[in-house]
């Protein structure tokens, strides 16, 4: 399962906009690289991610091979609150990764 | 300083042949044109018509490294549930895929905006199309230019 | 953390009257500068930034690891060495250092092999995501302080050879390290500016490797880009560059996970 990291503050203000961060370690192939055989490695990326938090999405991301390694996202969710902040990222193949994080709304 | 000459990045298929021991085989990917981009873009957005405005996007004017680029994209909205961003649309004009990323803001989100890294392969201009929930659609265009690093077209195990 | 750009300039001289006296070892023929000065803002940012930058994705890895059992024995590295942030705190700026059991300058990978040896775990291999994991962990935990290798007694042999490397001319393209890296440190090579070719962030997350590499790796794509046949990841030619390069940038803080170009 790859690594995640995800930055969610511990605690906001009802209505803030709140800068949530996540990132995944993954090579996000595009297809294009070389082995040393000299064949193209094949296409193998993170196809998509989805924040959610208080019954809703936040942010969503249909990933293409034009994004950079180790998919970077940081984006705003709104402070209702308090409760999980969930991240959700699925590769080509199905493989489902998952990480979570509190947010203490106030 | 004796070096060897590089394949030229620029052409749209540049290959360079193996004369012997030591030279690599360097073959660069297909780089899209501008009707290729214009395709993907109505296959997506079809042939409505898009406003200029609306859009800001961040991008450093000079990427050393073509493959991890910033990008912020924040685009003007109430985010309403009667007025907001339906989807945002990430575009390439030069990368061998053109479509680079497509992006939504659901009911929890803030407001919209984000940040993120992506590649390019050469000089090009970034294309972000923004839809609204009621159907306008909204784009911004940045150049940015991508250095080749010297070596960086070298086929090489390592 | 700031420590890299307030640090050097004091450190740096420092260290040089330091090493002249102590050494005897001349000063490094160029005042080093890390490859960080050589970087566009948005690349110095990304390094800066302790979430975003890719590298220290490697560096939690690592920390997970430290504390897993390994091999035969059951121990994990912190049944040793307890806390990292103590125990490892100055390991990245004395290796390469002489290694009394193995009667040669070894590098920080052969040092936790050393280690994994001990476990009774198989060793791992150069580039691995584990070892790359465990080199940036261990690394990191040097952040901000200033390299100073040992470069005399029983590894003095292993820093005249790491030298001559370093100004050999080799492969096709016939060129040396020094031809770039110190005769035209700072000019244009096509669109790159060329840096020092220091080796105060490594292990270091390569954009053009979209991952995170050894100095191994990167001695050996060097190698590679004038034409000559690299040699082996831990070959003792590289542990010699390797020693000798940090004594060429001694000073220079430690910037694990740096990133570069």
């Amino acid at each position: 399962m790859p690594n995640t990291r995800i930055r969610v503050p511990k605690t906001a203000l009802k209505g803030d906009a709140v800068e949530i961060r996540a990132i995944i370690q993954h090579p996000m192939e595009n297809g294009f690289r070389l082995n040393s055989q000299g064949t193209p490695i094949p296409v193998e990326i993170i196809s998509e991610f989805v924040c959610t938090y208080d019954g809703g999405e936040v942010f969503r991301v249909t990933l293409e091979p034009g994004l950079s390694a180790n998919p970077y996202f940081s984006f705003y969710l709104k402070a209702t609150t308090s409760g999980p902040v969930d991240f959700w990222w699925k590769d080509q193949d199905g493989t489902i990764t998952e990480a979570s994080a509190h947010l203490e709304v106030v | 300083m004796k070096r060897s000459e590089p394949a030229n990045l620029l052409t749209r298929r540049s290959v360079l042949a193996g004369l012997g021991a030591g030279f690599m085989l360097v073959s660069m990917p297909v780089r899209a044109d501008d009707a290729s981009v214009a395709e993907a873009i109505e296959a997506a957005f079809g042939d409505a018509p898009r406003t200029d405005g609306r859009i800001a996007m961040t991008l450093p004017p000079l990427a050393e490294s073509g493959n991890t680029v910033p990008l912020t994209v924040s685009i003007e909205s109430p985010m309403t549930e009667a007025d907001s961003v339906k989807r945002v649309m990430i575009f390439a004009n030069r990368n061998p895929r053109p479509l680079i990323a497509t992006m939504a803001f659901g009911p929890k989100a803030a407001k919209a905006e984000f940040s993120t890294n992506i590649r390019l392969s050469g000089t090009q201009d970034v294309i972000a199309i923004a839809e609204m929930t009621d159907g306008t659609i909204y784009q911004a265009q940045v150049r940015v230019m991508v250095t080749v690093g010297a070596c960086d077209t070298l086929k090489i195990r390592f | 953390m700031k420590l890299s750009t307030l640090a050097p300039a004091f450190a740096v001289t420092a260290v040089f009257a330091l090493a002249f006296v102590l050494t005897g070892a001349a000063a490094p023929p160029v005042t080093p500068k890390s490859g960080y000065d050589y970087l566009t803002p948005e690349t110095r940012q990304l390094q800066d930034d302790d979430f975003a930058n890719p590298g220290m994705l490697w560096v939690e890895e690592g920390e997970r690891l430290w504390s897993e059992p390994a091999g035969t024995s059951g121990q994990s590295c912190a049944s040793c060495h307890g806390d990292a942030a103590t125990s490892m705190r100055t390991v990245a700026t004395r290796y390469p250092a002489w290694s009394q059991s193995y009667g040669k300058v070894i590098n920080l990978e052969q040092q936790i092999n050393q280690c994994r040896g001990r476990q009774g775990a198989e060793p791992l291999q150069y580039e691995s995501e584990p070892l790359l994991s465990l080199t940036a962990f261990v690394s990191h935990q040097a952040k901000g302080l200033p390299m100073s290798v040992a470069v005399d007694g029983p590894a003095a042999q292993s820093f005249e050879r790491g030298k001559a490397f370093f100004y050999q001319r080799r492969g096709q393209l016939n060129l040396s390290c020094a031809n770039c890296h110190e005769d035209h440190a700072g000019d244009h090579l096509r669109a790159d500016v060329i840096s020092q070719g220091q080796v105060n962030g490594f292990p270091i997350y390569r954009a053009l490797w979209q991952t995170m590499g050894s100095t191994n790796r990167m001695f050996a794509w060097c190698n590679e880009a004038v034409r000559a046949e690299p040699h082996a990841a831990g070959s003792q030619e590289y542990v010699d560059l390797e020693l000798y390069l940090r004594w060429r940038g001694q000073g220079l803080p430690v910037e694990t996970p740096a990133v570069r170009r």
